[in-house]
C-alpha cells in the first residue's frame, strides 16, 4: 500500500491534496511527470500529475479535482489509509530551459500541475510571469505558491469575485503585447488551453500545453490516450503529456474525453448515493 | 519411419466437454470444461508410444509426450506432471493456448489417417490435476548462490526464467509494469480461454519457491537498467513483450468507438471491466461490432464483444479463411458463438457523427493474387467495390510492435530495424553485458511456448554466466 501521510481539502472540498509515500517514484520524478493511481482491487487506473515531490521524505503530492467516481473514492481516503497501486513516474519531463521571459498560464487544477514547472523555470533564471484563473475566488488554488514561484502574478476570475474580472486570455494578451515573450506554458481545462493557444498563435509565441486524455496503462501499450498533433497520431502518455499547443487538435481531444461520459455519470451517481446512505 | 497402427487403438479421440455455444457466448466462464480421469485415461491409451515420436519434434520445447502420456495410462499423475515440468514450466497454460494443430498434434502419427492424440487436452488435464488435487510439493532447490537476477516483465518468458533460476539457487526478482503479474496471459487472453486463477497460482508457486514479484515497476521509468546493476543485480533478463498496438492509419481512426485490441482486452481482462459498474473501469459495449484482423487477438476481441452483449460481431479480414492465423479451435469456437467472418474485405476509412462517435466503416472487397514474402497469397483490392458497413465499435487487432519505452532509455542495447531487441537465438544474450532478452520483444509477436522456450535457453545461459562469467 502507498500510504497517505498528509491530506488537505481546497476550494470548498472540490479539490483535494494527498501527500503519498512512494520513495522510488519521489527519487526519480521530474516536473511535468505523472503517476497512475488505483485505490483498491475494483479501482480504475487514474492518471494524475505530481504537484510536488520530496525525495528526502520519499513522498509525492497530487492535487485533484473531484469530478467522478474514482476521484470521489480518492477523496474518501484518510491519512494513514492509502492507494493499492501507484505507478510512475510516467510521461516525459518538462524541458526546462533558460529562455528569458516566459509566461505560465494555469486554470483549475491545472495550476497544481503548473506550479512545479513555474518554479523550475524561475530557478534556472527565467523571468516568469504567471497568470492563474478560476471560475470564482472560492475555488482558486495555490495562489501563494504561484506568487512565490513567479516574478509577477495575475489572478483572474470568471465572475469577477477576485482579481481581474474575465478570462486568463485577456491578461495574456496584454502581456504578449508588451513583447519579448519566449515561451508560454498553458495548463488547465481543454477549452482554456485551446483559447490560449489561439491567442499565442497570433503573437507567434511558442506555446506548450499539457494534455489529459483518457489513459489506461500510461506506458504506450494501449493507444487509448492518442491525440492528434500536427496531423500525426501521438500517444500522450509516452510522447507527452506536453505538446506544442499550436499543433494540437483540441476539438478531437474534447470529444474523446466524452467517450465514457454516460457510463461514468451513472457510476458516480451510484457511488454518491451509496456514500450518503 | 511409419509406426504400425494397431487396430485395437484406433479408438475415437475423446471429445472435450464444452459449455454450449448459445450459453457461453454471453458468459465469461471457461469454454472447455476439461476431461474426467476416465476420459483422460481413454485418450492416453490411444497413444502408440512411438519410438521416434513425431509429436515431440513438433513441440518447440520437445516435451516428452509419450512419456507423460504413458504415466496417465497408468494413473500415475505425479509422474506425469514431473515429466511435463522437465520441459515446460506452465503446462496448464500451454495445454490451453498452444497452436497444437501445427505443433505437437500436427505431427502426431495418429493424425495421418484419423485424429491425432489430444496432447493439449492431456497436458491441461495433468496440470489441472496437480493444481487441484496434487501434493503441492515444491521441487528441489539448490543452495543459495548469492547472485541476484532481475527479470523484467512477468509474461510467460519472464516467469520461465524466474522459475528456472530460482531453482538453481539464485536470488530472483521479477519487475512488472502492470499492477498484476502474468503479461499477456493476464491482460490479453480472456478468462473464458485461460482462467486468471491459473496464472495467479503459477505466480504464487514461483513465490513459494522464493522468487520475489514486484508490480508497478516500469523499468526505464521507475528504475533504469544501469540503476539495477548499481543496486547489485548481477544479471538482467528482458521479457517485456511486444506491447505496442498497431493501427490501420486510415482516416477517422481517432473517432470514439475505435480501440486497439490491447486497450479493449486490457479493460476487459486486467481491469475486469465486463463486471462494470461493480468495478470502476468502463468498457464500450457496441451493438454492431467489427474486429479487424484474424489472429488469436482478433478472435479473443470478437468473442469478448459477443459476451458483452453485442447484436452482431464481425471479423473483417483482407485474406481468406485459409490464411487466418488464429488457432483452429478459436476460429471454430468463434463461429459456433455466432461471430460472422467477412473475408477478403479491407477497411478504407471510418465515418462518424457530429459528436465524433463512430457510425460506420467504408470497405473494399479484395481478391487473392500471387503469394507474397510470407508465402501467403497477396490480397489485391477490387476497383470500385467500395461499400459501407454500419458499426458502432471497431477493435483493431492487426498486430503489435516493439514498445520503445525501455529500449529508448537504454542506448547501449542494439535493436533491429523494427525496434526489437537483438539477442543471440541460442543464448538470449544481448549486446549489453549482463543483459539477456527473449520472447516477443526479440521475435515479434509469437506464441506462449516460444516465449517460454527462449526463457529456458536464456536461463541456462544466465546460470552459466553467474557460475563462470560472460
Ligand atoms: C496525464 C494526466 C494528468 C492529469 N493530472 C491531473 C491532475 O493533476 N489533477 C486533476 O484533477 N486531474 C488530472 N487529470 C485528469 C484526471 O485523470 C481525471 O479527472 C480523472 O481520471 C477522472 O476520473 P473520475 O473517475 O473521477 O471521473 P469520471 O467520471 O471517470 O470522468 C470524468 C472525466 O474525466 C476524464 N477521465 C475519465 N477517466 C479517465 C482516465 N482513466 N484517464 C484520464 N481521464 C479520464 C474524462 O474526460 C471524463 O469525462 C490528468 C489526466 C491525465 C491524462
Ligand atoms: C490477445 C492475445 C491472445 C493470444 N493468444 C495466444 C494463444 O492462444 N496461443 C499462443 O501461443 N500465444 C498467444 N498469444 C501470444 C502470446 O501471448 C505471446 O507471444 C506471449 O505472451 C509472449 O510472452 P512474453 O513473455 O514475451 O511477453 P508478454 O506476455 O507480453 O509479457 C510482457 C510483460 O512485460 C511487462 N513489461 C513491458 N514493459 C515493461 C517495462 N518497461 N518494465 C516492466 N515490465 C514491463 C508487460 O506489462 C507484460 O506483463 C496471444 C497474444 C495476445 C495479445
Ligand atoms: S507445450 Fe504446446 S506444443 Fe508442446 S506438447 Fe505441450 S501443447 Fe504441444
Ligand atoms: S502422441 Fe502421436 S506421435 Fe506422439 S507418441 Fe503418441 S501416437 Fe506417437
Ligand atoms: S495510456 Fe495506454 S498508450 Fe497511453
Amino acid at each position: 500500500m502507498f500510504k497517505i501521510v498528509q491530506r488537505q481539502e481546497m476550494a470548498g472540498g472540490t479539490i483535494v491534496l494527498n501527500e503519498i509515500e512512494a520513495p522510488l517514484i519521489a527519487k526519480k520524478a521530474k516536473p511535468g511527470q505523472f503517476v497512475i493511481l488505483k485505490a483498491n482491487d475494483a479501482g480504475e487506473r487514474i492518471p494524475l500529475t505530481m504537484a510536488d515531490t520530496d525525495p528526502v521524505k520519499g513522498t509525492i503530492t497530487i492535487i485533484y479535482m473531484v469530478v467522478g467516481k474514482s476521484t470521489a473514492l480518492f477523496k474518501s481516503l484518510k491519512v494513514g489509509e492509502g492507494y493499492q497501486d501507484v505507478i510512475g513516474p510516467l510521461g516525459k519531463p518538462t524541458h526546462l530551459e533558460k529562455l528569458g521571459k516566459v509566461v505560465c498560464v494555469g486554470g483549475g487544477t491545472g495550476i497544481a500541475v503548473l506550479h512545479p514547472i513555474t518554479r523550475g523555470l524561475k530557478e534556472i533564471g527565467n523571468e516568469v510571469v504567471a497568470i492563474i484563473g478560476a471560475r470564482s475566488k472560492d475555488i482558486l488554488i495555490l495562489e501563494d505558491k504561484m506568487r512565490a514561484a513567479s516574478h509577477e502574478l495575475h489572478v483572474c476570475t470568471d465572475d469577477g469575485s477576485y482579481g481581474h474580472h474575465g478570462f486568463v486570455t485577456d491578461v495574456l494578451k496584454e502581456v504578449l503585447q508588451k513583447g519579448g515573450v519566449k515561451l508560454v506554458v498553458a495548463i488547465g481545462p481543454v477549452p482554456m488551453m485551446k483559447f490560449v493557444s489561439k491567442v499565442t498563435a497570433e503573437f507567434q509565441a511558442p506555446t506548450m500545453v499539457s494534455l489529459n486524455p483518457i489513459m489506461v496503462d500510461g506506458t504506450g501499450m494501449c493507444g487509448g490516450c492518442r491525440v492528434t498533433v500536427g496531423g500525426e497520431t501521438k500517444f500522450a502518455c509516452v510522447d507527452g503529456p506536453e505538446f506544442d499547443g499550436h499543433k494540437v487538435d483540441f476539438d478531437e481531444l474534447m470529444r474523446r474525453l466524452q467517450a465514457y461520459c454516460d457510463d461514468e455519470k451513472k457510476c458516480y451517481n451510484d457511488f454518491c448515493t451509496l456514500q450518503q446512505a | 519411419m511409419v509406426e504400425k497402427t494397431d487396430s485395437k487403438k484406433v479408438a475415437q479421440r475423446q471429445a472435450m466437454p464444452e459449455q454450449k455455444p448459445e450459453i457461453r457466448r454471453r458468459n465469461f466462464e471457461e469454454v472447455p470444461v476439461g476431461y474426467t480421469m476416465e476420459q483422460a485415461m481413454a485418450e492416453a491409451s490411444r497413444c502408440l508410444q512411438c519410438k521416434k515420436p513425431g509429436c515431440v519434434e513438433g513441440c518447440p520445447v520437445s516435451v516428452d509426450i509419450p512419456g507423460f502420456i504413458n504415466c496417465i495410462t497408468k494413473g500415475d499423475m505425479t509422474g506425469a506432471i514431473r515429466n511435463l515440468w522437465g520441459k515446460n514450466s506452465l503446462p496448464a497454460v500451454c495445454g490451453r493456448v498452444c497452436p497444437q494443430e501445427i505443433q505437437c498434434e500436427g505431427n502426431c502419427i495418429m493424425g495421418k489417417k484419423g485424429e491425432p492424440i489430444a496432447i493439449g487436452n492431456l497436458e491441461r488435464f495433468t496440470a489441472d490435476y496437480e493444481r487441484i488435487q496434487g501434493s503441492g510439493e515444491l521441487p528441489p532447490k539448490e543452495k543459495p548462490t548469492g547472485k541476484k537476477v532481475a527479470v523484467v516483465g512477468s509474461g510467460p518468458s519472464g516467469l520461465t526464467v524466474a522459475g528456472d533460476l530460482v531453482r538453481k539457487g539464485h536470488d530472483v526478482t521479477v519487475l512488472e509494469a502492470f499492477h498484476k503479474p502474468g503479461g499477456v496471459l493476464v491482460y490479453g487472453i480472456p478468462e473464458f480461454r485461460l482462467p486468471k486463477e491459473i496464472v495467479f497460482s503459477e505466480v504464487a508457486f514461483l513465490e513459494r519457491l522464493g522468487a520475489k514479484v514486484e508490480c508497478n515497476q516500469v523499468v526505464g521509468r521507475t528504475v533504469s537498467l544501469d540503476e539495477l546493476f548499481a543496486e547489485g543485480y548481477d544479471a538482467v533478463y528482458l521479457g517485456v513483450g511486444a506491447g505496442l498496438p498497431k493501427f490501420m492509419n486510415i482516416p477517422g481512426e481517432n473517432l470514439i468507438g475505435i480501440l486497439s485490441a490491447n486497450e479493449y482486452l486490457t479493460r476487459a481482462n486486467l481491469m475486469k471491466a465486463y463486471q462494470y459498474p461493480k468495478v470502476d473501469t468502463p468498457i464500450p459495449r457496441g451493438k454492431n461490432v467489427v474486429v479487424l484482423g484474424a489472429g488469436n487477438v482478433a478472435m479473443d476481441s470478437a468473442r469478448t464483444a459477443m459476451r458483452l452483449g453485442a447484436d452482431t460481431v464481425r471479423i473483417v479480414y483482407r485474406r481468406s479463411r485459409e490464411e487466418m492465423p488464429a488457432r483452429k479451435a478459436e476460429i471454430h469456437h468463434a463461429g459456433e458463438e455466432g461471430i460472422e467472418f467477412c473475408l477478403l474485405t479491407a477497411p478504407t476509412k471510418f465515418v462518424g457523427n457530429d459528436k465524433g462517435r463512430l457510425t460506420g466503416m467504408e470497405c473494399l472487397r479484395m481478391e487473392l493474387g500471387e503469394p507474397d514474402a510470407s508465402g501467403r497469397r497477396r490480397p489485391i483490392p477490387i476497383k470500385g467495390s467500395e461499400f459501407m458497413m454500419e458499426c458502432d465499435l471497431v477493435i483493431v487487432a492487426v498486430g503489435a510492435g516493439a514498445n520503445p519505452l525501455l529500449t529508448q532509455t537504454t542506448p547501449d542495447l542494439s535493436l533491429n530495424k523494427w525496434g526489437y531487441i537483438m539477442a543471440d537465438l541460442e543464448t538470449g544474450k544481448t549486446t549489453k553485458k549482463g543483459v539477456w532478452a527473449g520472447g516477443d520483444i526479440v521475435t515479434g509477436s509469437a506464441t506462449v511456448i516460444l516465449a517460454m522456450g527462449a526463457g529456458r535457453k536464456a536461463a541456462d545461459s544466465i546460470h552459466k554466466y553467474l557460475t563462470w562469467g560472460w
